[in-house]
Protein backbone atom coordinates (compact mmCIF):
# COMPACT_ATOMS: atom_id res chain seq x y z
CA UNK A 1 0.00 0.00 0.00
CA UNK A 2 2.69 2.41 1.01
CA UNK A 3 4.29 2.12 -2.42
CA UNK A 4 1.08 3.42 -4.03
CA UNK A 5 1.03 6.52 -1.85
CA UNK A 6 4.60 7.30 -2.77
CA UNK A 7 4.18 6.66 -6.52
CA UNK A 8 3.68 9.48 -9.04
CA UNK A 9 0.53 9.21 -11.19
CA UNK A 10 2.35 7.57 -14.11
CA UNK A 11 3.72 4.76 -11.93
CA UNK A 12 0.37 3.62 -10.55
CA UNK A 13 -1.17 0.36 -11.81
CA UNK A 14 -3.19 0.90 -14.98
CA UNK A 15 -6.88 1.78 -14.70
CA UNK A 16 -6.87 1.99 -10.92
CA UNK A 17 -6.52 -1.77 -10.70
CA UNK A 18 -5.59 -3.21 -7.31
CA UNK A 19 -2.98 -5.82 -8.09
CA UNK A 20 -2.60 -7.43 -4.65
CA UNK A 21 -5.29 -9.53 -3.04
CA UNK A 22 -6.13 -8.67 0.58
CA UNK A 23 -4.33 -5.37 0.60
CA UNK A 24 -6.98 -3.61 2.69
CA UNK A 25 -4.83 -4.70 5.63
CA UNK A 26 -2.29 -2.08 4.62
CA UNK A 27 -4.87 0.73 4.46
CA UNK A 28 -5.19 2.69 7.67
CA UNK A 29 -8.83 3.56 8.38
CA UNK A 30 -8.58 3.81 12.14
CA UNK A 31 -8.51 7.60 12.09
CA UNK A 32 -11.87 7.96 10.32
CA UNK A 33 -14.34 7.85 13.22
CA UNK A 34 -15.18 10.32 15.96
CA UNK A 35 -15.92 7.56 18.48
CA UNK A 36 -14.01 4.41 19.22
CA UNK A 37 -15.07 1.17 20.86
CA UNK A 38 -13.57 0.23 24.21
CA UNK A 39 -13.44 -3.46 25.17
CA UNK A 40 -14.26 -4.52 28.77
CA UNK A 41 -12.82 -7.97 29.24
CA UNK A 42 -14.41 -8.52 32.66
CA UNK A 43 -17.94 -8.21 31.19
CA UNK A 44 -17.40 -10.06 27.90
CA UNK A 45 -19.08 -13.49 27.50
CA UNK A 46 -17.19 -14.23 24.23
CA UNK A 47 -20.35 -14.83 22.22
CA UNK A 48 -18.51 -13.51 19.11
CA UNK A 49 -21.45 -11.34 17.97
CA UNK A 50 -19.09 -8.36 17.61
CA UNK A 51 -16.62 -10.47 15.65
CA UNK A 52 -19.35 -11.64 13.25
CA UNK A 53 -20.84 -8.18 12.73
CA UNK A 54 -17.66 -6.10 12.43
CA UNK A 55 -17.43 -4.99 8.77
CA UNK A 56 -13.69 -4.40 9.03
CA UNK A 57 -12.61 -7.54 10.91
CA UNK A 58 -11.27 -5.27 13.62
CA UNK A 59 -12.26 -7.47 16.58
CA UNK A 60 -9.14 -9.27 17.74
CA UNK A 61 -9.65 -12.88 18.78
CA UNK A 62 -7.19 -15.35 20.27
CA UNK A 63 -8.01 -18.98 21.13
CA UNK A 64 -11.71 -18.37 20.68
CA UNK A 65 -11.79 -15.35 22.98
CA UNK A 66 -12.13 -11.65 22.21
CA UNK A 67 -8.95 -9.91 23.35
CA UNK A 68 -9.28 -6.39 21.98
CA UNK A 69 -9.91 -4.04 19.07
CA UNK A 70 -7.68 -3.33 16.08
CA UNK A 71 -7.64 0.47 16.15
CA UNK A 72 -5.62 0.69 12.92
CA UNK A 73 -8.64 -0.56 10.94
CA UNK A 74 -11.66 0.14 13.17
CA UNK A 75 -13.69 2.97 11.60
CA UNK A 76 -15.77 3.51 14.73
CA UNK A 77 -19.07 2.43 13.18
CA UNK A 78 -20.41 1.27 16.57
CA UNK A 79 -21.97 -1.94 15.24
CA UNK A 80 -20.02 -4.06 17.76
CA UNK A 81 -21.31 -2.03 20.67
CA UNK A 82 -24.89 -2.08 19.41
CA UNK A 83 -24.82 -5.84 18.88
CA UNK A 84 -23.14 -6.67 22.20
CA UNK A 85 -25.83 -8.58 24.19
CA UNK A 86 -24.48 -8.32 27.74
CA UNK A 87 -26.71 -6.58 30.33
CA UNK A 88 -26.90 -4.30 32.11
CA UNK A 89 -23.39 -3.25 31.05
CA UNK A 90 -22.11 -3.82 27.52
CA UNK A 91 -18.72 -5.41 27.03
CA UNK A 92 -17.98 -2.87 24.29
CA UNK A 93 -18.82 0.78 24.86
CA UNK A 94 -18.13 3.82 22.70
CA UNK A 95 -16.06 6.77 23.81
CA UNK A 96 -15.11 9.99 22.10
CA UNK A 97 -11.59 10.02 20.70
CA UNK B 1 -7.08 -11.85 -54.24
CA UNK B 2 -9.36 -9.51 -52.31
CA UNK B 3 -13.05 -9.80 -53.07
CA UNK B 4 -15.06 -7.02 -54.65
CA UNK B 5 -18.59 -7.09 -53.22
CA UNK B 6 -21.68 -4.91 -53.45
CA UNK B 7 -22.33 -4.14 -49.79
CA UNK B 8 -24.03 -1.61 -47.59
CA UNK B 9 -21.79 0.12 -45.07
CA UNK B 10 -23.39 -1.95 -42.34
CA UNK B 11 -22.62 -5.20 -44.18
CA UNK B 12 -19.06 -4.07 -44.88
CA UNK B 13 -18.46 -3.41 -41.17
CA UNK B 14 -20.12 -6.73 -40.28
CA UNK B 15 -17.58 -8.37 -42.60
CA UNK B 16 -14.77 -6.60 -40.71
CA UNK B 17 -16.22 -7.99 -37.49
CA UNK B 18 -16.44 -11.45 -39.03
CA UNK B 19 -12.77 -11.28 -39.97
CA UNK B 20 -11.79 -9.94 -36.54
CA UNK B 21 -13.81 -12.80 -35.01
CA UNK B 22 -14.15 -11.27 -31.53
CA UNK B 23 -14.63 -13.61 -28.56
CA UNK B 24 -17.78 -11.85 -27.41
CA UNK B 25 -20.26 -9.53 -29.09
CA UNK B 26 -23.05 -8.02 -27.03
CA UNK B 27 -25.88 -6.24 -28.79
CA UNK B 28 -29.31 -4.86 -28.21
CA UNK B 29 -31.37 -6.50 -30.95
CA UNK B 30 -34.07 -3.86 -31.44
CA UNK B 31 -34.16 -0.26 -32.73
CA UNK B 32 -31.93 1.78 -32.70
CA UNK B 33 -29.69 -1.17 -33.60
CA UNK B 34 -28.98 -1.36 -37.32
CA UNK B 35 -28.68 -4.09 -39.93
CA UNK B 36 -24.97 -4.31 -39.08
CA UNK B 37 -25.65 -6.50 -36.08
CA UNK B 38 -28.35 -8.38 -38.00
CA UNK B 39 -25.73 -9.31 -40.61
CA UNK B 40 -23.23 -10.26 -37.90
CA UNK B 41 -25.90 -12.46 -36.27
CA UNK B 42 -26.16 -14.22 -39.64
CA UNK B 43 -22.44 -14.93 -39.53
CA UNK B 44 -22.83 -16.34 -36.02
CA UNK B 45 -25.79 -18.51 -37.06
CA UNK B 46 -23.91 -19.73 -40.13
CA UNK B 47 -20.96 -20.75 -38.00
CA UNK B 48 -18.56 -18.35 -39.75
CA UNK B 49 -17.36 -16.85 -36.46
CA UNK B 50 -16.65 -18.26 -33.02
CA UNK B 51 -18.08 -15.23 -31.24
CA UNK B 52 -20.46 -15.60 -28.33
CA UNK B 53 -23.34 -13.30 -29.32
CA UNK B 54 -25.10 -11.99 -26.23
CA UNK B 55 -28.45 -10.35 -26.90
CA UNK B 56 -29.10 -7.97 -24.05
CA UNK B 57 -32.06 -5.92 -22.88
CA UNK B 58 -30.77 -2.41 -23.57
CA UNK B 59 -27.87 -0.47 -25.05
CA UNK B 60 -26.72 0.35 -21.52
CA UNK B 61 -26.53 -3.39 -20.94
CA UNK B 62 -24.82 -3.97 -24.29
CA UNK B 63 -21.94 -1.71 -23.27
CA UNK B 64 -21.95 -3.12 -19.73
CA UNK B 65 -21.71 -6.69 -21.01
CA UNK B 66 -18.95 -5.66 -23.41
CA UNK B 67 -17.03 -4.01 -20.57
CA UNK B 68 -17.45 -7.10 -18.39
CA UNK B 69 -16.29 -9.57 -20.99
CA UNK B 70 -13.40 -7.36 -22.14
CA UNK B 71 -12.27 -7.03 -18.51
CA UNK B 72 -12.29 -10.82 -18.25
CA UNK B 73 -9.72 -10.85 -21.04
CA UNK B 74 -11.97 -11.61 -24.02
CA UNK B 75 -11.87 -9.44 -27.14
CA UNK B 76 -15.33 -7.88 -27.12
CA UNK B 77 -17.30 -5.68 -29.46
CA UNK B 78 -20.70 -4.11 -29.82
CA UNK B 79 -22.28 -1.66 -32.25
CA UNK B 80 -24.85 1.05 -31.83
CA UNK B 81 -26.48 4.15 -33.25
CA UNK B 82 -28.18 7.35 -32.20
CA UNK B 83 -30.15 7.11 -28.93
CA UNK B 84 -28.53 3.73 -28.30
CA UNK B 85 -25.18 5.46 -27.94
CA UNK B 86 -26.81 8.06 -25.72
CA UNK B 87 -28.07 5.31 -23.41
CA UNK B 88 -24.55 3.83 -23.25
CA UNK B 89 -23.07 7.14 -22.09
CA UNK B 90 -22.49 6.18 -18.48
CA UNK B 91 -20.63 2.99 -19.39
CA UNK B 92 -18.56 4.63 -22.15
CA UNK B 93 -16.60 6.50 -19.51
CA UNK B 94 -16.14 3.30 -17.52
CA UNK B 95 -14.81 1.42 -20.58
CA UNK B 96 -12.21 4.12 -21.23
CA UNK B 97 -11.28 4.57 -17.56
CA UNK B 98 -10.73 0.81 -17.18
CA UNK B 99 -8.49 0.95 -20.26
CA UNK B 100 -10.54 -1.63 -22.12
CA UNK B 101 -9.76 -1.52 -25.84
CA UNK B 102 -13.31 -2.11 -27.08
CA UNK B 103 -13.97 -1.26 -30.72
CA UNK B 104 -17.51 -0.11 -31.45
CA UNK B 105 -18.87 0.86 -34.86
CA UNK B 106 -21.33 3.75 -34.49
CA UNK B 107 -23.86 4.46 -37.19
CA UNK B 108 -24.19 8.23 -36.82
CA UNK B 109 -27.82 9.16 -36.55
CA UNK B 110 -29.86 12.01 -35.11
CA UNK B 111 -30.87 12.08 -31.48
CA UNK B 112 -34.52 12.40 -30.53
CA UNK B 113 -36.43 14.65 -30.38
CA UNK B 114 -38.21 15.24 -32.51
CA UNK B 115 -38.00 11.56 -33.37
CA UNK B 116 -35.74 11.01 -36.33
CA UNK B 117 -33.71 8.01 -37.42
CA UNK B 118 -31.66 9.59 -40.19
CA UNK B 119 -28.06 10.61 -40.36
CA UNK B 120 -26.23 13.31 -38.48
CA UNK B 121 -23.35 13.45 -36.00
CA UNK B 122 -25.25 14.47 -32.85
CA UNK B 123 -24.89 11.04 -31.25
CA UNK B 124 -21.13 10.55 -31.31
CA UNK B 125 -20.43 14.25 -30.81
CA UNK B 126 -22.34 13.98 -27.55
CA UNK B 127 -19.77 11.43 -26.40
CA UNK B 128 -16.69 13.28 -27.56
CA UNK B 129 -15.28 13.75 -24.06
CA UNK B 130 -15.87 10.17 -22.88
CA UNK B 131 -12.28 9.11 -23.51
CA UNK B 132 -12.92 7.16 -26.70
CA UNK B 133 -11.03 7.50 -29.97
CA UNK B 134 -13.35 8.71 -32.75
CA UNK B 135 -12.52 7.72 -36.32
CA UNK B 136 -14.85 8.94 -39.09
CA UNK B 137 -15.45 7.20 -42.39
CA UNK B 138 -16.34 8.71 -45.75
CA UNK B 139 -17.78 5.57 -47.31
CA UNK B 140 -18.38 1.84 -46.73
CA UNK B 141 -14.81 0.97 -47.73
CA UNK B 142 -13.38 3.32 -45.11
CA UNK B 143 -15.84 2.09 -42.47
CA UNK B 144 -14.67 -1.48 -43.15
CA UNK B 145 -10.99 -0.56 -43.06
CA UNK B 146 -11.30 1.77 -40.05
CA UNK B 147 -12.90 -1.05 -38.05
CA UNK B 148 -9.89 -3.27 -38.71
CA UNK B 149 -7.37 -0.51 -37.96
CA UNK B 150 -9.25 0.57 -34.82
CA UNK B 151 -8.60 -2.85 -33.27
CA UNK B 152 -4.86 -2.38 -33.59
CA UNK B 153 -4.95 1.22 -32.36
CA UNK B 154 -7.16 0.49 -29.35
CA UNK B 155 -5.31 -2.67 -28.30
CA UNK B 156 -1.82 -1.19 -28.63
CA UNK B 157 -0.19 -1.68 -25.20
CA UNK B 158 0.71 2.03 -24.95
CA UNK B 159 -2.87 3.05 -25.77
CA UNK B 160 -5.43 0.58 -24.32
CA UNK B 161 -8.28 2.94 -25.11
CA UNK B 162 -11.65 2.13 -26.67
CA UNK B 163 -12.42 3.37 -30.17
CA UNK B 164 -15.56 4.28 -32.10
CA UNK B 165 -15.68 3.84 -35.84
CA UNK B 166 -18.20 6.38 -37.09
CA UNK B 167 -20.17 5.99 -40.31
CA UNK B 168 -22.96 8.27 -41.49
CA UNK B 169 -26.41 6.83 -40.94
CA UNK B 170 -28.19 5.69 -44.10
CA UNK B 171 -25.85 7.43 -46.56
CA UNK B 172 -23.08 4.96 -45.66
CA UNK B 173 -24.85 2.45 -43.43
CA UNK B 174 -27.64 1.59 -45.85
CA UNK B 175 -26.28 2.74 -49.23
CA UNK B 176 -24.84 -0.07 -51.37
CA UNK B 177 -21.32 0.45 -52.67
CA UNK B 178 -18.62 -1.60 -54.25
CA UNK B 179 -16.39 -2.64 -51.34
CA UNK B 180 -13.07 -4.47 -51.43
CA UNK B 181 -12.99 -7.11 -48.71
CA UNK B 182 -9.41 -8.22 -48.05
CA UNK B 183 -8.52 -11.84 -47.51
CA UNK B 184 -9.65 -13.27 -44.19
CA UNK B 185 -6.26 -14.65 -43.23
CA UNK B 186 -4.49 -11.36 -44.01
CA UNK B 187 -6.93 -9.37 -41.89
CA UNK B 188 -6.68 -11.92 -39.09
CA UNK B 189 -2.90 -11.67 -39.19
CA UNK B 190 -3.01 -7.86 -39.27
CA UNK B 191 -5.33 -7.67 -36.28
CA UNK B 192 -3.38 -10.32 -34.33
CA UNK B 193 -4.29 -11.96 -31.07
CA UNK B 194 -5.57 -9.86 -28.18
CA UNK B 195 -3.19 -9.79 -25.23
CA UNK B 196 -5.07 -8.30 -22.28
CA UNK B 197 -3.08 -6.22 -19.83
CA UNK B 198 -5.12 -7.64 -16.93
CA UNK B 199 -7.65 -10.41 -16.82
CA UNK B 200 -10.21 -11.02 -14.13
CA UNK B 201 -10.12 -14.76 -14.79
CA UNK B 202 -6.50 -15.29 -13.77
CA UNK B 203 -7.04 -17.00 -10.42
CA UNK B 204 -3.30 -17.08 -9.71
CA UNK B 205 -3.08 -13.29 -9.93
CA UNK B 206 -6.37 -11.97 -8.56
CA UNK B 207 -7.00 -8.27 -9.13
CA UNK B 208 -9.68 -5.78 -8.23
CA UNK B 209 -11.05 -3.68 -11.11
CA UNK B 210 -13.41 -0.83 -10.41
CA UNK B 211 -12.58 -0.20 -6.77
CA UNK B 212 -13.64 2.98 -5.00
CA UNK B 213 -11.16 5.69 -5.93
CA UNK B 214 -11.38 8.88 -3.90
CA UNK B 215 -9.48 12.13 -3.96
CA UNK B 216 -6.19 10.47 -3.10
CA UNK B 217 -5.92 8.64 -6.46
CA UNK B 218 -8.83 9.46 -8.80
CA UNK B 219 -7.16 12.51 -10.35
CA UNK B 220 -3.90 10.58 -10.79
CA UNK B 221 -5.71 7.73 -12.53
CA UNK B 222 -7.50 10.12 -14.88
CA UNK B 223 -4.26 11.78 -15.95
CA UNK B 224 -2.66 8.38 -16.45
CA UNK B 225 -5.66 7.50 -18.65
CA UNK B 226 -5.11 10.72 -20.60
CA UNK B 227 -1.44 9.82 -21.19
CA UNK B 228 -2.52 6.48 -22.65
CA UNK B 229 -5.10 8.26 -24.76
CA UNK B 230 -2.54 10.70 -26.09
CA UNK B 231 -0.22 7.83 -27.03
CA UNK B 232 -2.80 6.92 -29.68
CA UNK B 233 -1.65 9.94 -31.71
CA UNK B 234 1.48 8.27 -33.07
CA UNK B 235 -0.03 4.77 -33.00
CA UNK B 236 -2.81 5.90 -35.37
CA UNK B 237 -0.19 6.96 -37.92
CA UNK B 238 1.87 3.76 -37.49
CA UNK B 239 -1.15 1.48 -37.85
CA UNK B 240 -2.37 3.47 -40.88
CA UNK B 241 0.95 3.17 -42.66
CA UNK B 242 1.21 -0.54 -41.86
CA UNK B 243 -2.31 -1.06 -43.16
CA UNK B 244 -1.48 0.73 -46.39
CA UNK B 245 1.67 -1.35 -46.78
CA UNK B 246 -0.22 -4.60 -46.14
CA UNK B 247 -3.36 -4.01 -48.17
CA UNK B 248 -2.55 -1.11 -50.53
CA UNK B 249 -5.81 0.67 -51.13
CA UNK B 250 -7.11 4.06 -50.09
CA UNK B 251 -5.91 7.55 -49.47
CA UNK B 252 -6.96 8.35 -45.96
CA UNK B 253 -5.02 6.42 -43.35
CA UNK B 254 -3.69 9.42 -41.44
CA UNK B 255 -5.48 12.03 -39.33
CA UNK B 256 -7.10 13.61 -42.34
CA UNK B 257 -7.12 13.78 -46.10
CA UNK B 258 -5.89 17.06 -47.55
CA UNK B 259 -7.43 17.31 -51.02
CA UNK B 260 -5.76 19.95 -53.23
CA UNK B 261 -4.57 21.81 -50.15
CA UNK B 262 -0.97 22.43 -51.26
CA UNK B 263 -1.64 25.80 -52.88
CA UNK B 264 -5.23 26.29 -51.69
CA UNK B 265 -6.56 29.71 -50.69
CA UNK B 266 -10.03 28.58 -49.62
CA UNK B 267 -11.01 25.32 -48.01
CA UNK B 268 -13.91 23.43 -46.55
CA UNK B 269 -13.34 21.28 -43.46
CA UNK B 270 -15.67 18.30 -43.29
CA UNK B 271 -16.26 14.92 -41.63
CA UNK B 272 -17.78 11.76 -43.06
CA UNK B 273 -19.72 11.13 -46.24
CA UNK B 274 -20.09 14.82 -47.18
CA UNK B 275 -16.41 14.73 -48.11
CA UNK B 276 -17.43 12.97 -51.35
CA UNK B 277 -19.55 15.89 -52.57
CA UNK B 278 -17.04 18.41 -51.24
CA UNK B 279 -14.21 16.79 -53.22
CA UNK B 280 -16.32 17.11 -56.37
CA UNK B 281 -17.09 20.78 -55.64
CA UNK B 282 -13.40 21.48 -55.04
CA UNK B 283 -12.53 19.91 -58.40
CA UNK B 284 -15.25 22.00 -60.11
CA UNK B 285 -13.91 25.17 -58.53
CA UNK B 286 -10.35 24.28 -59.51
CA UNK B 287 -11.55 23.92 -63.12
CA UNK B 288 -12.89 27.47 -62.81
CA UNK B 289 -9.52 28.70 -61.53
CA UNK B 290 -10.50 29.03 -57.86
CA UNK B 291 -7.79 27.73 -55.54
CA UNK B 292 -10.11 25.55 -53.50
CA UNK B 293 -9.25 22.65 -51.23
CA UNK B 294 -10.80 20.24 -48.78
CA UNK B 295 -9.70 18.99 -45.39
CA UNK B 296 -11.50 15.78 -44.56
CA UNK B 297 -10.95 14.96 -40.91
CA UNK B 298 -10.70 11.23 -40.28
CA UNK B 299 -9.65 11.29 -36.64
CA UNK B 300 -11.81 13.64 -34.60
CA UNK B 301 -10.56 12.33 -31.25
CA UNK B 302 -7.65 12.70 -30.60
CA UNK B 303 -8.06 15.95 -32.54
CA UNK B 304 -4.90 16.62 -34.59
CA UNK B 305 -4.52 20.26 -33.50
CA UNK B 306 -0.99 20.95 -34.64
CA UNK B 307 -1.27 19.22 -37.99
CA UNK B 308 -4.53 21.02 -38.79
CA UNK B 309 -3.14 24.39 -37.71
CA UNK B 310 -0.16 23.97 -40.04
CA UNK B 311 -2.45 23.13 -42.93
CA UNK B 312 -5.13 25.79 -42.42
CA UNK B 313 -3.13 28.78 -41.17
CA UNK B 314 -1.79 29.77 -44.63
CA UNK B 315 -5.32 29.90 -46.15
CA UNK B 316 -7.20 33.09 -46.92
CA UNK B 317 -10.46 31.59 -45.70
CA UNK B 318 -12.09 28.38 -44.63
CA UNK B 319 -15.53 27.08 -43.82
CA UNK B 320 -16.07 24.34 -41.26
CA UNK B 321 -19.06 22.08 -41.85
CA UNK B 322 -20.74 20.62 -38.78
CA UNK B 323 -23.40 17.93 -38.87
CA UNK B 324 -24.41 18.64 -35.26
CA UNK B 325 -24.90 21.60 -32.96
CA UNK B 326 -22.88 22.32 -29.83
CA UNK B 327 -25.72 24.13 -28.03
CA UNK B 328 -24.38 27.20 -26.30
CA UNK B 329 -20.98 26.68 -27.89
CA UNK B 330 -19.41 28.44 -30.84
CA UNK B 331 -21.40 26.78 -33.63
CA UNK B 332 -20.65 23.10 -34.08
CA UNK B 333 -18.10 20.90 -32.35
CA UNK B 334 -15.73 20.64 -35.33
CA UNK B 335 -15.70 24.43 -35.65
CA UNK B 336 -14.83 24.82 -31.98
CA UNK B 337 -11.86 22.48 -32.36
CA UNK B 338 -10.60 24.03 -35.59
CA UNK B 339 -10.76 27.53 -34.13
CA UNK B 340 -8.92 26.35 -31.07
CA UNK B 341 -6.27 24.71 -33.25
CA UNK B 342 -5.62 28.02 -34.99
CA UNK B 343 -5.07 30.04 -31.82
CA UNK B 344 -1.58 31.48 -31.82
CA UNK B 345 -1.16 31.20 -35.58
CA UNK B 346 -0.48 34.36 -37.54
CA UNK B 347 -2.02 35.22 -39.88
CA UNK B 348 -5.21 33.20 -39.52
CA UNK B 349 -7.79 32.56 -42.23
CA UNK B 350 -11.24 34.08 -42.20
CA UNK B 351 -13.40 31.34 -40.73
CA UNK B 352 -17.06 30.52 -41.19
CA UNK B 353 -19.06 27.72 -39.67
CA UNK B 354 -22.03 25.97 -41.26
CA UNK B 355 -24.41 23.61 -39.53
CA UNK B 356 -25.92 21.24 -42.07
CA UNK B 357 -27.63 17.92 -42.63
CA UNK B 358 -29.33 17.55 -39.26
CA UNK B 359 -31.73 14.61 -39.16
CA UNK B 360 -30.70 13.55 -42.66
CA UNK B 361 -31.36 16.90 -44.38
CA UNK B 362 -29.77 16.54 -47.81
CA UNK B 363 -26.53 18.33 -48.57
CA UNK B 364 -26.10 18.97 -52.28
CA UNK B 365 -23.06 20.25 -54.19
CA UNK B 366 -24.83 23.62 -54.62
CA UNK B 367 -24.86 24.08 -50.84
CA UNK B 368 -21.13 23.44 -50.59
CA UNK B 369 -20.63 25.80 -53.54
CA UNK B 370 -22.50 28.48 -51.59
CA UNK B 371 -20.20 27.96 -48.61
CA UNK B 372 -17.16 28.47 -50.83
CA UNK B 373 -18.80 31.56 -52.34
CA UNK B 374 -19.44 32.99 -48.89
CA UNK B 375 -15.84 32.53 -47.82
CA UNK B 376 -14.50 34.16 -50.96
CA UNK B 377 -16.86 37.08 -50.41
CA UNK B 378 -15.92 37.39 -46.73
CA UNK B 379 -12.23 37.41 -47.64
CA UNK B 380 -12.76 39.93 -50.46
CA UNK B 381 -14.85 42.34 -48.38
CA UNK B 382 -13.25 41.67 -45.01
CA UNK B 383 -16.76 41.42 -43.66
CA UNK B 384 -18.11 38.24 -42.03
CA UNK B 385 -21.87 38.52 -42.32
CA UNK B 386 -22.62 35.48 -40.25
CA UNK B 387 -20.10 33.59 -38.17
CA UNK B 388 -22.32 30.50 -37.85
CA UNK B 389 -24.70 29.83 -40.72
CA UNK B 390 -26.81 26.97 -42.04
CA UNK B 391 -26.76 25.02 -45.29
CA UNK B 392 -30.08 23.98 -46.83
CA UNK B 393 -32.15 25.35 -43.96
CA UNK B 394 -35.54 26.78 -44.90
CA UNK B 395 -35.01 30.30 -43.61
Amino acid sequence: MKKYFEATYDKLPLAGVIEEAGNAQGYETGSWGTFRPVFHEEICIHCMFCWVYCPDTAIQVEDGKVVGIDYVHCKGCEICSVECPTKPEKAITMEKK
Amino acid sequence: MPEQLALTGNEAVAHAMRQINPDVVAAYPITPQTSMMQKFADFVADGLVDSELVLVESEHSAMSATVGSQASGARSMTATAACGLALMWEILGIASAYRLPIVMPVVNRALSGPINIQGDHSDSMGTRDCGWIHIFSENAQEAYENTIMAMRIAEHPDVLTPAMVCLDGFIISHGVESVTIYKDNLVKKFVGEYQPHYTLLDAKHPITLGAMDFSDFYFEHKVSQLDGYNNSHSVILDVGSEFKKTFGGGECYEFFEAHKMDDAEYAVVVLGSTAGSTRMVVDDLRAQGVKAGMLKIRVFRPFPYEEIARLLAPLKGCAVLDRSIAYGGDGGPVHIEVRSALYGQSPVPVMLNYIYGLGGKPIEPEHIHSAFKDIQEAVATGNVKRRVGYLNLTE
